[in-house]
């Protein structure tokens, strides 16, 4: 096993039943036999197949759009543009992981005057066979006016840069705005200390320049969605999505319909990474529908996925560090330029929040643009916009370490961010475990073997991220045979499924195979947020507890029933009820449900708050063929704090999918222009994600400093493993050949070419 | 059967596929264009198929690069026609007195399965076992690799160091040419209208002979070559080079005989510094872009790092009987 758990002294003393086993999960025998229902096997009588027409140019005016040949072939039963979405305003929408204007949520979906990237859709067709419906939209003539087009951020940011919206301005601190339109959109600064004191302490003060690329979460299942619009104005969505209720606002609001005439109904979901949180089919297929009178299925393919859907920033960043002689960081200083795509409200700011977030530094300065480029619309990506700001960061830290003659561990140890620490945006951490992860990273078997062997060397890094609370529902009835059936809203990416109703049988003190676990649509459970932000096994599992705790009160009052007594008189623990003189099992008790008054269902409706903070620290050996620069990975070691692991295999798959995302990140994955603005490695055989021969057994060691706010400790664990692997890469690049990438990907030839500038 | 009723099955629409059509079938069927498919038995009924056709018929063997094409829209077609029931196609025949004779459309897997031809043609087992995973190698032959003419093709290099020759069927008869000079550009090639490839043949293998190809690319499977390289060498009795022939892929239009490098080698021993600089010369043939697997620059220095490789590892092959 490539696993080795490590708990941690305060856990120790707390007994679980139901926590940290590794129960099969409950959606196992669906998954693996293949009768999972996803939203590619919807079938619906008379459904019709829809395909969008996307733009072919990065920028250009749509000036007009004929769709009356489309129209006219047979099979084809109805076309929309942008023309047939309601106009809305400038309007926010919160959406838990992130907020979003509506205007550009609708012209994102589909163009309305502009196209703002290649991939941009202007135009759908429902027919009744996807062959039709494809032969249809080369019928559809749009003209365009070409534009000059900008592709990466800092060539955006300069003043005569082509401009790709003439109504944003860049919104600085304190709400003020620039005088002229910008593709800057937004200015964050934060400040804490005195920077100019603090570099001025120190004895030694490092400078750098990072560029990464832009990356796709490349989740497997593309994004489908199917809408029957009925006769009496309800319309039901099936789809892949991360969040059901925020996919039912986005929606409603889109479409300017109220949001108790949709429902959504989440199918099993294929991956996400944060890609699946926006909108895109869902209000196409629903005017489609509407339009038609018929159910309408939208399959995207692979391309339409690269191109038409959220990837992750290309970013330019600098970073500055200053460290005394002993190896204390008393100054930083980062700017940081993301872009956003083609529609304002990128991922800079958690950028700006994460990039000194792993330590104590007492003077420290951060500068984060928002910019607008001619690539589509970006979205959040596992831990969005830290890996970026994380790459730059943690190479600056390894080479001051290394000039300073100080091992890489020791160093963070030095300055690791503790509870009472203050992050530059504002907020104190309260008891996190950093520290505790660079210590068993120090300790670790890898860390403590010798690597040994030319052009060899061995990296670490850290990373950081939130979990957001957020608000989760759960319902939960008590079967006449003592299980029980446990609703939710949480779609299931990870394994939630499981680790939620790990968590009621816990509180109830039933196995986990005894809670039968469903995910309902927005009209069978009550709101929840998004799968995303580390939040679910948290938070649904917050709402879950306590949905347990509201069955043992009904409980505890049948038992005063039956033992006629008062319910305070009957105390539950470890799975019995007792009352005087009288004791009975959970499954007893739940037997004598019906004569007692009828069947009982607990509930709970939280808001997690803003949860806590997860690190980790990953060690990795790689070998440089110094005559190709090619990269091979020969060992590596993720280390995170979980709180508590309650299902400790999917904490360790997490920490393995991440750290191989970040891999992927670190050594091929990019968006390949070329100089009209035109992605040309839109497939999976191009894009060149790390594929099972790439990698090693990612080795996992889960650390579990428990969360002060939840019940049994439980911190997200999902995001942060994506965040350290660029930089851990980087810096065992340069101990094995001596140099140091500062862009992303590190493919072959980069690395071939600094290993020969440098001779 | 008859070739006009049951070999050459008009399809209107999607109407081949299994109806009802699984959700995903329909969805992945969705961007293929109309086109027939017509199975010809005979290397006579393909010609003939072909010929009236002219530019808008195509062969289909594996499938594996024709299929992809037409679903991503990058080729269109009106008729494909399937090799794979003829039987000459997919013969693979050898003797170490006469050498090998193999059919345009055999699959790669039968090449890198028959032991008889891991030393023989080692090069060949090479490039067909790294072409795509063991689903494609069900399927991919190496007729269609060649006849696909990707500046990029795996087995090509292979091909041109085995000094492999091209017989091709077309409505004068049948005619030959050397491997070396069947590709003419990217996706380009000799055939002329209503011509088809029906086999390769290859000079029984020389005693102390040795052969490699290998590629670079950023992944370790499921990749483009980014540069690749084949070399086949003879040693004589006392263990000097007396035949050689080394080949370049993706660094140019197409495929590339290295004959200056080949004929360097001629008489040289086996040394490092020896493959060295016939990795050297090896580079003049290199004219490669730069695009998103490569700047240019890079793709020359690994031609000549890769012809060194091929070369080092086909001698340890001659010297060792692999
Ligand atoms: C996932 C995947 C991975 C791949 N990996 C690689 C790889 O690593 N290296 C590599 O080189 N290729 C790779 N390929 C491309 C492809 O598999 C190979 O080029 C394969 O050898 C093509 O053979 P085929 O029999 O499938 O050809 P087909 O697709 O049937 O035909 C290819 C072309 O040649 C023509 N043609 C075929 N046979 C003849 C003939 N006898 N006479 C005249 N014309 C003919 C066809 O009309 C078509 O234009 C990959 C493809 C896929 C889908």
């Amino acid at each position: 096993m490539a696993t080795i758990d490590q708990p941690r002294s305060e856990t120790a003393g707390k007994q679980y039943k139901v926590l940290g086993t590794r129960p099969i999960r409950h959606d196992g025998a669906d998954k693996v036999t293949g009768r999972a229902i996803y939203t590619n096997d919807m079938q619906l009588t008379g459904m019709l197949h829809g395909r969008i027409l996307r733009s072919p140019h990065a920028h250009a005016r749509i000036k007009s759009i004929d769709t009356s040949a489309a129209e006219a072939l047979p099979g084809v039963l109805a076309v929309c543009t942008g023309a047939d979405f309601p106009d809305v305003k400038d309007k926010i929408a919160e959406l838990g992981e992130g907020a979003v204007n509506l205007a550009h949520l609708s012209a994102n979906v589909m163009a309305h005057d502009k196209v703002l990237y290649k991939g941009h859709a202007v135009a759908a067709v429902a027919a009744k066979s996807p062959h039709i419906a494809e032969e249809a939209l080369k019928l559809i003539r749009v003209e365009y006016e070409v534009l000059p087009h900008v592709l990466w951020v800092l060539d955006a940011m300069k003043d005569d840069a082509p401009l790709l919206h003439d109504n944003v301005y860049t919104e600085e601190l304190g709400g003020k705005q620039s005088d002229k339109p910008s593709n800057i959109a937004k200015h964050l600064h934060f400040e804490q200390g005195n920077v100019e004191e603090g570099f001025a302490q120190a004895d030694i003060v490092i400078e750098r320049e990072f560029k990464t690329a832009t990356v796709h979460q490349g989740y497997i299942e593309p994004h489908v969605s199917v809408a029957l619009w009925n006769q009496d104005n309800r319309l039901t969505i099936w789809t892949a999505t991360q969040g059901s209720f925020t996919a039912r606002q986005q929606t409603a609001e889109v479409l300017q319909i109220p949001v108790s005439n949709v429902t959504v109904v989440p199918c099993e979901i294929g991956g996400g990474f944060g890609g699946k949180i926006s909108i895109y089919l869902e209000p196409v297929a629903a005017i489609l529908s509407r339009k038609s009178g018929r159910p309408v299925k939208i399959v995207m393919s692979r391309a339409e996925v690269f191109e038409g859907t959220g990837p992750t920033p290309a970013t330019f960043i600098r970073v500055k560090l200053g460290a005394t002689r002993d190896g204390k960081l008393v100054a930083a200083q980062a700017y940081l330029a993301y872009e956003a795509g083609g529609f304002p409200g990128g991922v800079i700011g958690p950028g700006c929040m994460c990039v000194f977030s792993c330590y104590d530094i007492p003077n420290a300065v951060v500068d984060g643009y928002d910019v607008c480029v001619n690539k589509p619309k970006t979205q959040a990506y596992r831990a969005p916009g830290a890996t970026q700001a994380a790459f730059a960061c943690e190479t600056v830290i390894d080479e001051i370490a290394e000039k300073l003659g100080i091992d890489p561990i020791e160093f963070r140890l030095k300055n690791a961010a503790k509870e009472g620490t203050r992050r530059v945006d504002g907020p104190v951490y309260p008891r996190v475990g950093f520290i505790e992860t660079l210590e068993a990273a120090r300790n670790s078997d890898h860390y403590q073997s010798e690597l040994t062997g030319p052009y060899r060397g061995r990296g670490v890094a850290s990373g950081f991220w939130f979990n957001v609370g957020l608000k989760s529902a759960a319902s939960a009835s008590v079967n006449p045979d003592g299980t029980v059936t446990l609703v939710e809203g949480s779609t299931d990416i990870g394994g939630t499924r499981t680790t939620v109703a790990m968590q009621l049988a816990e509180t109830l003190g039933i196995a986990a195979e005894d809670v039968i676990p469903r995910v309902e649509d927005t009209d069978g459970v009550g709101y929840t947020d998004v799968t995303g932000g580390s939040r679910v096994t948290y938070a649904t599992g917050l709402a879950a507890y306590h949905c347990g705790l509201d069955i043992i009160a009904q409980m505890k009052e049948r038992a005063a029933i039956l033992w006629d007594c008062e319910p305070d008189q009957v105390e539950f623990a470890d799975g019995t009820f007792t009352g005087p003189g009288q004791s009975a099992t959970f499954k007893e008790l739940a037997r004598r449900l019906l004569e007692t008054g009828g069947g009982i269902v607990g509930r709970a409706s939280v808001d997690g708050g803003g949860a806590t903070n997860g690190f980790g620290t990953h060690i990795v050996d790689v070998e440089v063929d110094p005559e190709t620069g090619k990269v091979t990975i020969l060992r590596y070691t993720a280390v995170q704090d979980a709180g508590k692991a309650v299902h400790p295999s999917y904490v360790e798959g997490q920490m393995q999918g991440g750290a191989v995302q970040g891999i992927g990140w670190a050594l091929n994955e990019e968006y390949y222009y070329d100089a009209d603005g035109r992605m040309r490695n839109a497939s999976m055989l191009d894009y060149r994600m790390p594929t099972a021969y790439d990698l090693p057994n990612i080795e996992t060691i889960i650390v579990e400093v428990p969360n002060p706010k939840h019940p049994y400790g439980v911190r997200g664990v999902g995001e942060t493993p994506i965040v350290p692997p660029p930089a851990a890469i980087a810096n065992a690049i340069y101990r094995a050949v001596g140099v140091r990438m500062r862009e992303l990907p590190m493919q072959p030839h980069k690395v071939w070419k600094a290993i020969n500038s440098q001779e | 059967m008859s070739a006009a009723t049951s070999a050459y099955v008009f399809l209107p629409r999607i109407r081949r596929v299994p109806s009802p059509p699984t959700p995903q079938l329909a969805a992945e069927i969705a961007a293929l264009k109309d086109f027939e498919y017509a199975a010809a038995a005979t290397v006579e009924e393909a010609v003939s198929l072909l010929a009236a056709r002219g530019d808008s018929a195509r062969v289909l063997a594996g499938g594996t690069d024709i299929l992809v094409q037409l679903r991503e829209g990058l080729r269109s077609v009106d008729l494909l026609v399937d090799i794979k029931k003829i039987p000459e196609l997919t013969v693979l025949e050898y003797s170490p007195e006469t050498g090998l004779k193999l059919g345009a459309a055999t699959p790669c897997y039968r090449i890198y399965g028959d032991e008889r031809l891991r030393t023989a043609y080692a090069a060949l087992c090479d490039a067909t076992r790294i072409i795509g995973g063991w689903q494609v190698q069900s399927r991919a032959s190496v007729g269609g690799n060649l006849c696909n003419s990707s500046p990029a093709a795996d087995s090509i290099p292979a091909l041109i160091v085995h000094s492999a020759t091209c017989q091709i069927a077309g409505p004068s008869g049948v005619r030959e040419l050397p491997v070396e000079e069947f590709c003419t550009g990217p996706g380009r090639n000799a055939l002329e209208r209503g011509e088809f490839l029906v086999s390769l043949t290859f000079p029984p293998p020389l005693p102390r002979s040795g052969s490699h190809y290998l590629r670079h690319i950023p992944r370790n499977e499921m990749d483009i070559a980014v540069a690749g390289a084949g070399a086949w060498l003879a040693l004589d009795e006392s263990g000097r080079i007396a035949a050689a022939r080394v080949a370049l892929s993706a660094v140019a239009p197409t495929p590339k005989f290295a004959a200056e490098a080949s004929e360097y080698l001629v008489g040289k021993a086996p040394t490092e510094e020896v493959f060295r600089e016939a990795g050297e010369l090896a580079k003049k043939v290199a004219s490669p872009i730069t695009d998103m697997r490569g700047p240019a620059e890079y793709r020359i220095h690994l031609a000549g790092v890769l012809v060194r490789r091929a070369l080092t590892k086909a001698a340890e092959r001659a010297q060792s009987g692999y």
